[in-house]
């Protein structure tokens, strides 16, 4: 049931330490004596990791709660290390950070802004959190975010695909590794282009809210710079189950590609509801009728099963990469839990690392000397190649995994299979870019 | 025209699965004047007896096969389903296949037992309560399966897939396919819902329980325990919810909060369809899907933005607003 | 006292010291003992505490007197935030003009939304309000994004116009809530000992706020009015029959009590300017039904008493995860530290849906009046002698 590596004289131990770093939690005061939000003043320092729970996404939030479990213990010096042997900064040294000891605290957000929220506060008014990082919804992402902000604190978003959450929303307390819409739609056309020829019909299936309105407009446009027809733009409200509706006329509307921007337990049901509707084997215009699904996961594709096979879409990080910061990182993870990590709980583990190791270089857990670090920081060995943390926007540029649903898997784990790793120029846009543009970074809030 | 005649399909479909539970939740509403909150969760219960029974299916031994490797470098495991070592790979393999239909089976004992051991340790005690305190012991154990079958097939969706005769698509006329699956769905669901009224309507049992749905008091008054078959109604309104569920698992992968999913709209389609009457409940569901799938349509969506999202609930504000009791309700049920 | 009999007059003192000394009642333990992790007392869940009990007081106005039961009743409290945030984006951040708004435009919400609905009763009318509800969440979601933000939830930004304000600081942050420069996250600690105590400037609002919706809430409990909603539920037909016209009652209960939910959802969007649309979803419409029944339905207290223990159950026991249980049984052999944990952990952390859903079952099965009844039993223990007494009215659940 429960898996950990605590012994009993480390826990009386950490416990003492830990109720001396939250003895005095200081909370979003301007007046506060200390230099910024919740100053670690003891010996250890308490991070807040904030996962879905309950909910539909509870499977990526228990993955990423395995991952940060790994990267604290990485931290503290126990493991083997995992990828702080492959990461190019060599920093830190297994001592926690700035040589106090890592604590964290757990929240539920339950995929809702407001218990998102209220999770996050109380992680940064109770506990004294000094850094906030989950999430597995850009709803949440966003919401989170901008909490992070008024309160003082750094937020390292986990899953969160929106364009938004480094676009319009993007705030100067706010970090993102994973990648985005537009990354995905960049580096899915030209494969989409070698894989299906560039005449083709496209029928868009969109979840009705922002994430998918982003996604499909990404895609749209990445596609029809190479040539290829958008037929059609259906909206699908999110609690929808059962996708026939929308299904049925596709294959009478004189299109051969149907794009599904879901994600979740929606584009689990809209693609099996495509698949039950021979959507895969059927023709049309003369060609094989393809379907794509432009966000992949793997959790999800297990949820999927047989029907992925075939199915071409795009994944920020596989756990098959043969680098060797994720051979160090399956590795770790698959010896302490015995199943291959998910992306989701490969973003989280970086996005701790990344934390940590600014924390060290600035010498500081301050909020503005942390992000001043972050900020148009060049790293490698964390398993997408060479990688910048761009200034102007906080976001990770990075080599996106072109990936397809594996015919043949030797495993329950093996489903996906990496057809293309498309380089990181080839996905950078410009911060100006009109579906990023409108928002401001603001100036970094230290509380 | 091809188009409408899909859609028409795709409201029947979704109209089955909305009778189904509706019915049973007429049934427990009609009956024993419970406002079971509950009855999501047993659909999807029965929809986890098919992945049960889909694992159960799938127990294997494992054999350590050198000449392949797992993620980790090691020698990888190689597991073999037990059926396949007794009844040889071929029967065996057929009857993972087939574990759908196979749970039908299996889901109608385990969904009556359940149904008579909710009502006899657990609802019958609320009969006299006020219906507040019904919602709110029903909504708590709704919560409690919910998280059990969380904690033990974890969140995310598990695929039961059709046999694989029945889950190819059929060709019904010129420029009309449709999947299989889903037309033995609406087949099924019009069998189960015919075998209740036939039960309702031609056996004694049927005639007292209906007659006690009618008039509790009289009925008792004449000295038949009406309890006890009221009992068996549950059981039966259980057993209709679960067989809805395992049928539905091809059609979408069974997640745990499925129930959750379907109960706002369940109770929607029993008022809709009007307190105490289950001909109301069985009309209200194919209307409701079928105007469903209709709102979906571009056509309709470019005319209405965002009339896909509400239509069921816009359609029973105004059905509502001009019959008072839904579509066929009694006087006096729950006003 | 204030027009109230002696009972209410005590129970409303018992409220506002209870209010008013929340910091040091929910703070019971060392902030560095292990029992720590059961302190509520820090600002947000204080807040949260106030906040939702305003809502579960004006929901019992309506459920508990006339009997009605809503299933939409999140819809006025979403609305009540939205309106409060565009009065922050657009006007200034001092929360009252915001709270006003909030108010007015739920009650109008409401005015149309019970209109139609109580043309209906029982069922048919719970339905009509989950209606309602549920196209309200679902339009504000997806077609109605422009005006609400969708799934991100409508949030301050630094380029809003505030009229009356600025829209952004001289650091070039967001300016944050305000009551006439009193800042809603100001907060003082105060270390004693081992123990800390947060005084919160938001919550003591939400608190004062609270104690006057407590207040005019006794007052419509006992007024005239009250006892003609008491009649509605008692015998509706039996009203109609001596001439009154029920209809304008129940209407006003209803505005009423749509109006205390604005006034939640304004309060909600001021200690934290954010709205988002699953507000308004029928689970947060469920939610407060259950509290209400929870704590007692009818009664002045049990809805505000529900509303905390559902709370509490949320914020407190969902962050207990296994580390945290390995420190509590820390003190004992490792086999037996591992026995104690594995049980205890499908309760808690990421299974605290699992004990709150126990927890319905087991007060509605052995407390049929809710929480309240609960309080009445130890009560009644404490004073078998003098059992003589009239019950408390204040208690007493409303026919």
């Amino acid at each position: 049931m429960s898996k950990t590596n605590l012994t009993r004289r480390g826990v009386l131990k950490s416990g003492a330490v830990a109720g001396a770093g939250v003895a005095l939690p200081t909370i979003f005061t301007a007046s506060s004596a200390a230099a910024y939000t919740n100053e670690p003043t003891g010996a250890s320092v308490t991070l807040g990791f904030n996962v879905p729970q309950t909910g539909a996404y509870a499977d990526e939030g228990a993955d990423e709660l395995r991952a940060y479990e790994l990267a604290v213990e990485h931290l503290n010096g126990g493991g083997d290390g995992g990828m702080l042997n492959t990461f190019s900064s060599k920093e830190l040294k297994g001592d926690g950070i700035l040589g106090k000891k890592v604590e964290f605290v757990t929240g539920d957000t339950q995929t809702k802004s407001d218990a998102a929220r209220a999770s996050a506060k109380s992680m940064i008014e109770k506990d004294g959190a000094v850094m906030i990082t989950g999430g597995s919804s850009s709803g949440v992402a966003i919401a989170v975010q901008g909490l992070c902000q008024e309160a003082g604190v750094i937020f390292m978003a986990g899953l969160t695909h929106s364009n938004d959450t480094t676009g319009k929303d993007k705030k100067a307390n706010g970090f993102r590794h994973f990648f985005n819409g537009y990354m995905s739609a960049a580096a899915l056309a030209p494969v989409l282009k070698g894989l299906y020829g560039d005449d083709r019909k496209a029928y868009h299936l969109t979840a009705d809210y922002t994430w998918g309105w982003t996604q499909q407009e990404s895609i749209a446009a990445a596609t029809e710079a190479m040539g290829w027809e958008t037929v059609n733009n259906v909206l699908t409200p999110l609690a929808s189950t059962d996708f026939s509706s929308y299904i049925a006329p596709v294959l009478n509307s004189g299109a051969d590609v149907l794009v599904l921007n879901h994600y979740g337990g929606n584009m689990v049901n809209s693609l099996t509801n495509a698949v039950q509707f021979g959507l895969r084997e059927a023709q049309a215009n003369g060609k094989n009728f393809e379907i794509v699904v432009p966000l992949f996961s793997r959790l999800m594709a297990r949820g999927a099963g047989e029907n992925i096979k075939g199915i071409v879409g795009s994944t920020n990080w596989h756990w098959s990469l043969q680098d060797e910061g994720s051979k160090a990182f399956v590795k770790s993870f698959g010896t302490k839990y015995g199943f291959p990590p998910s992306q989701a709980a490969h973003t989280t583990y970086c996005q701790t690392l990344l934390y940590a190791d600014a924390c060290q270089r600035a010498g500081t857990f301050n909020p503005c000397g942390v992000g001043e670090a972050l900020e148009g920081f060049e790293f490698d060995g964390l398993g997408n190649g060479k990688t910048l943390y761009r200034a102007d926007d906080h976001q990770c540029f990075k080599d996106v995994l072109v990936v397809k649903g594996k015919e043949n898997p030797t495993s329950e784990f093996d489903l996906l299979e990496v057809v293309e790793v498309t380089p990181a120029a080839q996905v950078t846009y410009d911060p100006e870019h009109p579906m990023f543009a409108g928002g401001q970074l603001g100036s970094c809030n230290a509380g | 025209m091809d188009v409408f005649l899909t859609q028409i399909l795709n409201g029947l479909d979704k109209g089955s699965a909305y009778a189904l539970i509706a019915l049973g939740l007429t049934l427990i509403f009609g009956t024993l004047g419970v406002v079971n909150f509950a009855h999501g969760a047993l659909f999807m219960i029965g929809a986890f007896c098919s992945v049960f029974l889909q694992r159960l299916l799938n127990m294997s031994y494992e054999t350590i096969d050198p000449t392949k490797t797992d993620f980790l470098g090691n020698p990888a495991v190689v597991k073999t389903p037990y059926v396949e070592s007794w009844f040889g790979p071929e029967t065996g393999a057929a009857i993972i296949d087939w574990s759908v239909p196979l749970a039908v089976l299996f889901a109608i004992p385990v969904m009556i037992a359940i149904g008579f051991i909710m009502e006899r340790g657990l609802i019958k005690h609320f009969y006299k309560r006020e219906h507040a305190d019904q919602i709110l012991v029903t909504f708590g154990l709704a919560i409690v399966l919910q998280e059990v079958i969380k904690a033990l097939y974890g969140a995310n969706p598990i695929q039961t897939p059709a046999p694989d005769s029945l889950s190819g698509v059929a060709v019904l006329a010129e420029g009309i396919v449709y999947p299989v699956w889903r037309i033995v769905y609406f087949f099924f669901s019009v069998v189960v819902i015919g075998a209740v009224f036939a039960f309702l309507q031609f056996t004694t049992f049927g005639m007292v329980v209906r007659a006690g749905m009618a008039d509790r008091e009289t009925v008792g008054l004449l000295g038949i325990d009406i309890d006890k078959r009221f009992t068996l109604m549950f059981g039966i309104a259980a057993g209709v919810a679960g067989l809805a569920g395992v049928m539905y698992g091809p059609i979408n992968a069974p997640n745990y909060h499925m129930g959750m999913d379907f109960l706002v709209l369940s109770f929607v389609v029993v008022v809709v369809g009007g307190m105490g009457s289950l001909p109301g409940a069985v009309a209200a569901g194919f209307l409701l899907g079928i105007l469903e799938s209709f709102a979906s349509m571009t056509v309709v969506t470019e005319i209405i933005p965002g009339i896909n999202q509400i239509i069921i609930y816009l359609v029973a504000i105004i059905i509502l607003l001009v019959r008072p009791r839904g579509l066929m309700g009694r006087k006096g049920v729950m006003e | 006292m204030l027009g109230l009999g002696k009972k209410d007059t005590s129970l409303l003192l018992v409220v506002v010291a209870l209010t008013m000394l929340a910091p040091f009642i929910l703070n019971p333990f060392p902030s560095d003992s292990a029992m720590a992790q059961f302190n509520a007392g820090y600002p947000d869940l204080m807040q949260r505490f106030v906040i939702f009990g305003i809502f579960a007081i004006g929901f019992n106005i309506l459920f508990g007197l006339t009997g009605y039961l809503s299933f939409g009743h999140a819809a006025f409290l979403g609305v009540g935030s939205y309106s409060a945030v565009w009065m922050f984006k657009l006007l200034s951040m001092n929360i009252l003009p915001a709270i006003i708004l909030s108010v007015i435009i739920a009650g109008l919400f409401s005015l149309i939304i019970g209109w139609v609905s109580l043309r209906r009763t029982g069922i048919y009318f719970s339905i009509l309000t989950l209606a309602f509800a549920q196209m309200s969440f679902a339009l504000a979601y997806s077609v109605l994004t422009p005006l609400t933000n969708g799934e991100t939830g409508l949030q301050v930004n630094l380029d809003d116009p505030r009229v009356l304000g600025v829209s952004a600081t001289a650091d070039g942050s967001i300016p944050v809530t305000n009551l006439f420069g009193l800042e809603m996250r100001a907060a003082y600690d105060m270390a004693v000992g081992p123990w800390t105590f947060t005084f919160s400037a938001g919550y003591y609002v939400c608190a004062l706020v609270m104690i006057a919706a407590f207040y005019l809430s006794i007052r419509i409990f006992r007024s005239p009015f009250g006892m003609m909603l008491r009649a509605i539920k008692s015998n509706q037909t039996r009203m109609n029959y001596t001439g009154l016209n029920p209809k304008p009652y129940t209407l006003a209960a209803f505005v009423i009590s749509g109006m205390y939910a604005g006034l939640a959802g304004g309060l909600m969007a001021s200690m934290d300017p954010l709205a988002g649309a699953e507000r308004m979803q029928w689970t947060a419409s469920g939610e407060v039904v259950l509290m209400t029944i929870l704590g007692g339905v009818g009664t002045l207290i049990g809805p505000v008493l529900g509303a905390g223990l559902i709370k509490y159950f949320e914020n407190i026991f969902s962050k207990i995860n296994d580390t945290v249980l390995h420190s509590w049984f820390a003190f004992l052999p490792d086999g037996i530290e591992d026995f104690f944990v594995s049980i205890i952990h499908p309760f808690v952390g990421k299974g605290w849906h699992l004990t709150l859903g126990l927890m319905f079952m087991l007060v509605v099965t052995f407390l049929p009046g809710g929480l309240v009844e609960g309080g009445q039993r130890i009560a009644k223990a404490f004073r078998k002698k003098e059992d003589d007494k009239p019950k408390s009215p204040s208690t007493e659940p409303a026919e």
